[in-house]
């Protein structure tokens, strides 16, 4: 048989703050690998571009490529007031999907963490809720809830809450399904089979899965948004 | 039957609770096939906009999943981060 089944989180190292114990876990040496690439990439197009040439090279076209495209969902779906939430749309599309992918070249995902997709939500969630204040006033947003029956004020509030839960734990349960079943087949399974064959398993539940809730998650995030915006 | 200590019986019934939570997964499989049944119908009918039909078919299925993930978290919780054990 292969080695153990394991794809729980690891505390590699005890922190002693403030008179609490915490660990540096997995998750954190996964989000810091991550993000240094994402920090490290950004400073090189960053270079690159200021030498922009009206014939682009390659860096520059896909660089273009992603702003422009992206750009386009965000304008189709927020219409006049895109240019505020596109760069907070494009950071977090670029994170969650270089996080999902992160599986193939062995780490493991760090939004397989719910203290990582929870955090996500709950910045949609004050961008929504920020917004519908702002709006109507405080007035306005409750006489909005008590409509089109006082009745049914107790069912708005909690659609409300269910928006950062929902949009969270769609993103957590798709990307630990993923770890599970990934470690349960390199774990069980003798050595020569995990040779080759896992490539259309990472294919689908790595590349597949991980682009799709990528895509979701942001188109979610955007139609919530608009939803509250003024006119 | 032997001696069947607290720990076994709760961790016993958490196991036949997680598999129970698992059914939860039939709603997501009949609905996102129906949804990609009419998706396909659409692009028949309409083989200009197949990009369009793509991404919101894509769209609405993803959301549609939620529910069968909620019954994965709870079967996910009641195996490995059990707890109930705690309350003995």
């Amino acid at each position: 048989m292969g080695n153990e089944v394991d794809f729980m989180i690891h505390g590699y190292y005890k922190l002693n703050l403030f008179g609490s114990e915490v660990y540096i876990t997995t998750t954190h040496v996964c989000m810091f690998i991550v993000c240094m690439t994402l920090i490290v990439v950004g400073i090189i197009v960053n270079r690159y571009m200021k030498h922009a040439s009206s014939i682009p090279g390659k860096l520059q076209n896909v660089a273009e490529f992603y702003v422009e495209t992206l750009d386009g969902i965000v304008k189709g779906n927020m219409f006049h007031h895109w240019r505020k939430y596109a760069d907070y749309i494009l950071t977090i599309f670029m994170f969650i999907l270089l996080s999902n992918l992160s599986g193939i070249f062995g780490l493991r995902p760090p939004t397989a963490d719910y203290g990582v997709t929870l955090p996500l939500a709950l910045v949609t969630f004050f961008l929504i809720q920020f917004n519908a204040f702002r709006t109507k006033g405080v007035g306005g947003y409750m006489k909005s809830l008590t409509e089109p029956i006082p009745l049914l004020f107790p069912i708005n509030l909690i659609s409300e809450f269910a928006t950062p839960v929902s949009l969270s734990l769609r993103l957590f349960g798709n990307i630990m399904g993923g770890t599970v079943m990934l470690a349960l087949y390199y774990g069980l399974l003798p050595r020569l089979a995990t040779l080759g064959i896992p490539v259309f398993l990472h294919v689908y539940l790595d590349i597949f899965s991980g682009a799709i809730q990528t895509y979701v998650f942001c188109m979610l995030s955007m139609v919530f948004i608009a939803d509250r915006l003024p006119e | 039957m032997s001696n069947i200590t607290n720990e076994g019986l709760i961790l016993a019934c958490s196991a036949i609770g997680a598999g129970l939570a698992m059914i939860a997964g039939i709603g997501p499989g009949v609905g996102q096939g129906i949804a990609a049944g009419h998706g396909a119908a659409a692009v028949g009918r309409n083989p200009g906009a197949k990009g369009d039909i793509t991404s919101t078919m894509l769209l609405g299925q993803a959301v549609a999943e939620t529910t069968g993930l909620y019954g994965l978290v709870i079967a996910l919780i009641l195996l490995f981060a059990n707890p109930l054990l705690g309350k003995l």
